[in-house]
């Protein structure tokens, strides 16, 4: 199976080329990607040095276009699919289907990948993406167990890719407005869920206040981890209590399912984390490299500690293993 | 939910009340020294900063009687040395000499930082994303930096401070 | 400008739904209804005795009538109930997931707020496969709406104008999960909330609303005082999502605001009586937080320039 790394910097990309990626994913520096954070992502000329360097040492280059083109603007997210193709991108993510359509009648020698933000979770709408696009991957959404994977992998024509480590969205992914309902910013549009310009902290009598917008999201007491305010996994109250009613600021581990993930057939193995620093990518990288050379090798893999790079300092399998639900 | 660790060292209590009399100015022209280089050799900083740029930071060692503000304006960036932090600053972010190089250096993940409380932060929480991210880009020696004009005796004043941290 | 009666998103007991229906075809002045259950495939087999009189009933009066696919189709029997459904003969599917976008390509059809349909592109696309009618995902704001509706004249484009509004759907059962029991074995709690189970912050604050898999809004749209707007920039429908309100009202005072029989104002007033539970909120289309109530005067005073 490839090992797939996020790179929010040419620095991190350099890091996961170094620590074992076969493919690094990155996005411009603008709201076609949908990890458009401060400080983050690349600029055309940075994307073209990043893919020399990456190729020369035999690592390919996957560009994120994925959020959903502006109505009205569609020449940006054109121009984002033409300038990754003439840098020499391996391949494109996308999710929107204007966008894929574009990019396969534009560019018809391109490979092309479905987002994991395209939703695409079951064997009939992933052969829509094949037959309409030519789509030669999707990423999988984190809603499926390892059983549900295994029968998609057998009644589809194209390669699968499959989240093992990072963030969680709890709710399909692209398909969730939560993130525009509290700050007008959303994933799907901006390229942002839960942004950092409408965070805040503050101390108070129960600990430690995280908000988002208008709303508080979560208190920490003094001897629990904190976490960031995504407005999935806080914790709010109903007549039956208080309490994570969504999911608790857990990441994404699924080292354990490596051997399942492999037996099922699936192609690739994808690290979550644009958005991480290069200590970040270069560990996690590095443990998920360890673990797919013990697997290739026949030896048992060893389960990695990572759990001081998780949000909560908690992790879970997630939808991997079915009772998630 | 597990209870918090953490594994970042602290500058001993000793070594810090031993600071507490020391002078600032002496840091001053070192610190301008140092954001000098890596003025010099990391522009790109400014570039990821954007808007953020214009914005002032403190900068709080825990385990250190003093603190930093930062303002990484891209034709003027300045650091200052300070016994207090002031009150107008855009963010603060703090958290022991050691996670905060550490920070800077790539060592660390500051959000794996943040999430064991090894590092807090305050105010503007965009600005410091920002000034995180353009940091982490760079890929800042900074420990060789600050020591690069000893010559010969970098080498163990570095091993000295690393072992420090 | 037409309306368009959304499909129950919420678990209501099939006498309540059979009779919520009748009393729409008898008395709402709306030209198309959506029927079937698009939130979760357990509830499906309850309502099915109901359908075809419910569907009979709403053609009788005269009520174009869609049928709502599922919005997350994953497992077996998910996938199972979506074909069926484009199998079916004599039904106009509205598609709220792509995977029955290929076998009803072709045929009329129309596309849900549940599919992404945020530009002129992707419309033009869907509408090329034979999708008559395109409600919008409902966190789009005024200037893409009427992008949309601008490049594609010939196509019923729909808002969402009011009701709680759908923000998220999960492979995970909410409902299961505060009552600390499994999705597979979940005994069908979300009955216990005809119009979805309150969150609120820990501070108290009104925020969400809970309808098993499916995560809505607490604040209900009301796009009133937009339509003239809206219907000037060329969209041909609203949607009104079913609360557990009056809706034949809530049908009627949209109608009178759309004829002129009666000013926002005037509607927005007897409209809060009409729902009094939640919040009004149009955010979405005014490109503020979706919760949020952008000022009445900024709509009168554009409505007063066109």
């Amino acid at each position: 199976m490839e090992l797939i790394c996020p790179a929010g910097t040419p620095a991190a990309l350099k890091a996961a080329v170094e620590a074992g990626a076969d493919a690094v994913y990155c996005g411009f520096r603008d709201e076609t990607n949908a990890r458009n954070f401060p400080g983050l992502n690349f600029s055309r000329e940075e994307l073209r040095a990043a893919i020399a360097l990456a190729h020369e040492r035999g690592v390919k280059v996957l560009v994120a276009i994925n959020t959903f083109a502006r109505a009205g603007a569609l020449d940006v997210w054109h121009r984002a699919v033409d300038d990754a193709v003439e840098a020499g991108a391996d391949a494109l993510i996308l999710a929107d289907v204007g966008l894929l359509d574009y990019a396969s009648r534009r560019h018809p020698d391109q490979r092309l990948h479905v987002s994991v933000q395209a939703a695409a979770a079951n064997p009939d709408v992933i052969r829509f993406y094949v037959e309409a696009f030519g789509a030669r991957r999707v990423v999988l959404p984190r809603v499926l167990s390892v059983a549900e994977i295994a029968a998609i992998v057998r009644e589809v024509d194209c390669e699968t890719e499959v989240f093992v480590f990072g963030g969680l969205c709890v709710m399909a992914e692209g398909r969730c407005s939560l993130s525009s309902y509290v700050t007008g910013k959303s994933p799907n549009m901006q390229g942002v869920c839960s942004p950092a310009s409408h965070v805040s902290y503050h101390e108070a009598d129960g600990g430690t206040v995280s908000r988002l917008g208008d709303f508080t999201i979560n208190v920490f007491a003094e001897d629990e981890p904190v976490g960031y305010p995504t407005l999935c996994k806080g914790r709010f109250r109903t007549e039956h209590g208080a309490g994570y009613i969504f999911e608790e600021p857990v990441s994404l581990d699924a080292a354990t399912q490596l051997l399942g993930l492999h037996e099922a057939g699936v192609t690739a193995l994808k690290i979550e984390g644009r958005q991480r620093g290069r200590a970040y990518i270069e560990r996690v990288v590095r443990s998920f490299r360890q673990a797919l050379d013990a697997l290739e090798a026949g030896l048992p893999v060893e389960t990695t500690e990572l759990i001081a790079m998780t949000e909560g300092q908690a992790t879970t399998v997630g939808a991997y293993r079915k009772t998630w639900r | 939910m597990p209870s918090r660790t953490s594994a970042i060292s602290t500058v001993s209590p000793l070594l810090a009340l031993a600071m507490r009399p020391l002078p600032l100015l002496p840091l001053q022209p070192l610190l301008a020294v140092l954001l000098h280089r890596i003025e010099r050799r990391h522009s790109g900083i400014f570039e990821r900063l954007g808007d953020h740029a214009g914005k002032r930071f403190g900068i709080r060692p825990t385990d250190l009687p003093f603190a930093f503000v930062l303002e990484p304006k891209p034709l003027h960036p300045r650091v200052s040395a300070v016994r207090y932090l002031p009150g107008r600053l855009d963010a603060c972010v703090s958290g022991t000499l050691a996670a905060l190089v550490g920070l800077v250096e790539g060592a660390f993940d500051g959000d794996a930082l943040f999430f064991s409380r090894d590092l807090r932060i305050e105010g503007d929480i965009e600005a410091v994303l920002a000034l995180r991210n353009a940091i982490d880009d760079a890929q800042i020696d900074l420990v060789g930096e600050a020591l690069d004009g000893l010559g010969p005796l970098k080498a163990p004043a570095e091993r000295i401070l690393r072992d420090m941290l | 400008m037409q309306l368009t009666l959304g499909p129950v998103l919420f678990n209501w007991s099939p006498e309540f739904w059979r009779d919520f229906y009748f009393r729409i075809a008898d008395e709402a002045p709306v030209e198309t209804v959506v029927v079937g259950e698009v939130v979760c495939s357990k509830r499906s087999p309850f309502f099915l005795k109901h359908l075809p009189e419910v569907v009979d009933r709403l053609a009788a009066a005269g009520k174009k009538v869609l049928f709502g696919s599922l919005i997350l189709v994953s497992q077996p029997r998910e996938r199972r109930q979506t074909v069926e459904l484009t199998e079916a003969e004599g039904v106009t599917v509205e598609i709220n997931d792509l995977s029955c976008l290929a076998s009803l390509a072709g045929r009329p059809h129309a596309i849900g707020p549940f599919v992404n349909t945020y530009n002129e592109a992707t419309a033009a696309y869907f509408v090329r496969g034979g999708a008559e009618r395109i409600c919008l995902p409902p966190e789009l704001s005024m200037p893409s709406v009427a992008a949309i509706a601008a490049a594609l004249p010939d196509v019923v484009v729909e808002v969402f104008a009011f009701g709680k509004v759908p923000l998220a759907i999960s492979a995970r059962c909410y409902h299961a999960r505060v009552h600390k029991l499994s999705k597979d074995n979940c005994r069908f709690v979300c009955e216990q909330d005809p119009d979805g189970l309150a969150v609120k912050t820990l501070d108290g604050a009104d925020f969400l609303s809970v309808n098993g898999v499916q995560i809505l809004s607490r604040a209900c749209t009301n796009l009133l005082g937009s339509v003239h707007d809206l219907a000037g920039a060329g969209v041909r429908a609203l949607r009104l999502s079913p609360q557990k309100c009056d809706m034949v009202e809530v049908a009627r005072v949209f109608r009178d605001v759309l004829d002129g029989c009666r000013d926002a104002e005037d509607g927005i007033r007897a409209l809060a009586p009409l729902y009094p539970d939640a919040p009004f909120a149009d955010g979405f289309l005014h490109a503020i937080p979706g919760f949020a109530l952008a000022p009445r005067l900024a709509s009168r005073a554009s409505r007063r320039a066109t």
